[in-house]
């Protein structure tokens, strides 16, 4: 705060044309965990370092994969808890779309919904931005899809993204390793060398998270050795 | 009803109000896209209104999907709006017939609060339901061609539309 007149209201412009508030929430992702994800030919992965605040915390609750409907998971970087508050949204949409059509949301839909929530939350009264980005993932009619959804609510299709701390690196790191005909089990190994790359210290199965989707269309938490 | 890779649906054109006939040139079938026709017997009011919601919504999901719906997934939305209306229902029992994925026929009727009934050769609905049921489970074959199914639902309605004092009056047939 204080950086200029305009950062107190978040539905203020400033001259310069920018919503300063939602500045403020990218910087909020870029300085959170690094979460990457990775489109393959026959699914998707995604993937995040979980790096606890003492080694006292019990690694097994932590889960920062979650799922949102059987084929669609989501991962965030940034803020925790408001990461909750859209997972939790975007359950009810999905479930609300199966109850009227008995029909699972189709990955487009539902990232257009979690979207529209995000955008709602920047031209609000009384509220603010959500400090997060997520990656969301899945496996529908239209085969493996992986989607970024961003504070301001823009969102886009990826054949392989990062977000977090470090995403530069992590994203030329991706553009040298990714190819159009990947396949899931290198995609995996491709998310773990990049998470790598940024790591400080060792990287094991405690404190690095992997979720995948293939052309079972179930999307399931993989454990890395 | 069903046949091989393509169903029929059919209805006859009268419009009465009990004994009375008013119209004779009424249309109850209706396309919602190339591949899934609507029958709505009951209440004409209803019915013309229940088509235009349906064809509402319909538009707002091809809009913001790029897609057509599914029969499965038509069939779904008629229930719930006729749901919407549990305790003053639209007075209308419709018929949905279509075709999904790699032309697979589905058919399905339901109750005019949206309880589905779901069948893999034919269903009936309206004031000569009864005498379409035997007509139907007479004459009807599995995996009948386009012209033999064509032949086989006009022969049944006729059939039990002249059993039945409320209905008549020629009819439509579509074979999809």
């Amino acid at each position: 705060m204080g950086d200029s007149q305009y950062s107190f209201s978040l539905t203020t412009f400033s001259p310069s044309g920018k919503l300063v508030q939602i500045e403020h929430a990218l910087q909020a992702v870029g300085s959170g965990h690094t979460s990457l994800g990775i489109k393959a030919a026959n699914g998707v992965v995604i993937a995040t370092e979980k790096k606890l605040p003492s080694i006292l915390v019990d690694e097994t609750s932590v889960q920062k994969i979650q799922l949102l409907t059987p084929n669609i998971g989501v991962v965030y970087s940034g803020i925790g808890p408001d990461s909750r508050v859209l997972v939790r949204k975007s359950r009810k949409s999905a479930q609300q779309y199966y109850r009227l059509y008995k029909e699972q949301i189709p990955v487009t839909q539902l990232v257009r919904e979690t979207a529209a929530v995000m955008q709602e939350f920047t031209q609000s009264g009384g509220v603010r931005p959500f400090g997060v980005s997520l990656l969301i993932a899945g496996f529908d009619d239209s085969g493996p899809q992986l989607f970024q959804v961003d504070p301001s609510g823009s969102y886009f299709s990826w054949k392989a993204s990062a977000m977090g701390r470090n995403v530069s690196n992590a994203k030329t790191f991706l553009e040298k390793r990714y190819t159009e005909d990947m396949e899931l089990d290198d995609a995996v190994h491709t998310a773990i060398l990049t998470l790598k790359e940024g790591f400080e210290g060792q990287i094991s199965g405690k404190n690095i998270e992997i979720g995948i989707i293939g052309t079972d269309r179930s999307f399931r938490g993989a454990n890395s050795s | 009803m069903v046949g091989k890779n393509c169903f029929a649906i059919a209805s006859d054109r009268r419009f009465g109000v009990q004994l009375q006939t008013i119209a004779t040139d009424f249309q109850r079938i209706f396309k919602i896209h190339d591949k899934v026709f609507l029958g709505l017997s009951g209440l004409a009011t209803d019915a013309q209104t229940l088509y235009q919601r349906l064809v509402f919504r319909h538009k707002l999901f091809q809009l913001r999907e790029e897609r057509d719906m599914k029969p499965e997934t038509f069939a779904s939305l008629v229930s719930a709006i006729l749901y919407e209306k549990r305790f003053g229902p639209y007075f209308c029992q419709p018929v949905i017939a279509g075709l999904g994925d790699d032309n697979k026929p589905f058919i399905c009727t339901m109750d005019s609060i949206g309880a589905k009934e779901l069948a893999k050769d034919f269903v009936v609905a309206g004031t000569a339901s009864e005498s379409l049921y035997g007509a139907c489970e007479s004459m009807y074959k599995p995996d009948m061609e386009p012209d033999e199914l064509f032949e086989t639902i006009s022969q049944a309605l006729q059939a039990s539309v002249d059993r039945d004092c409320l209905s008549g009056w020629g009819g439509h047939v579509y074979v999809v």
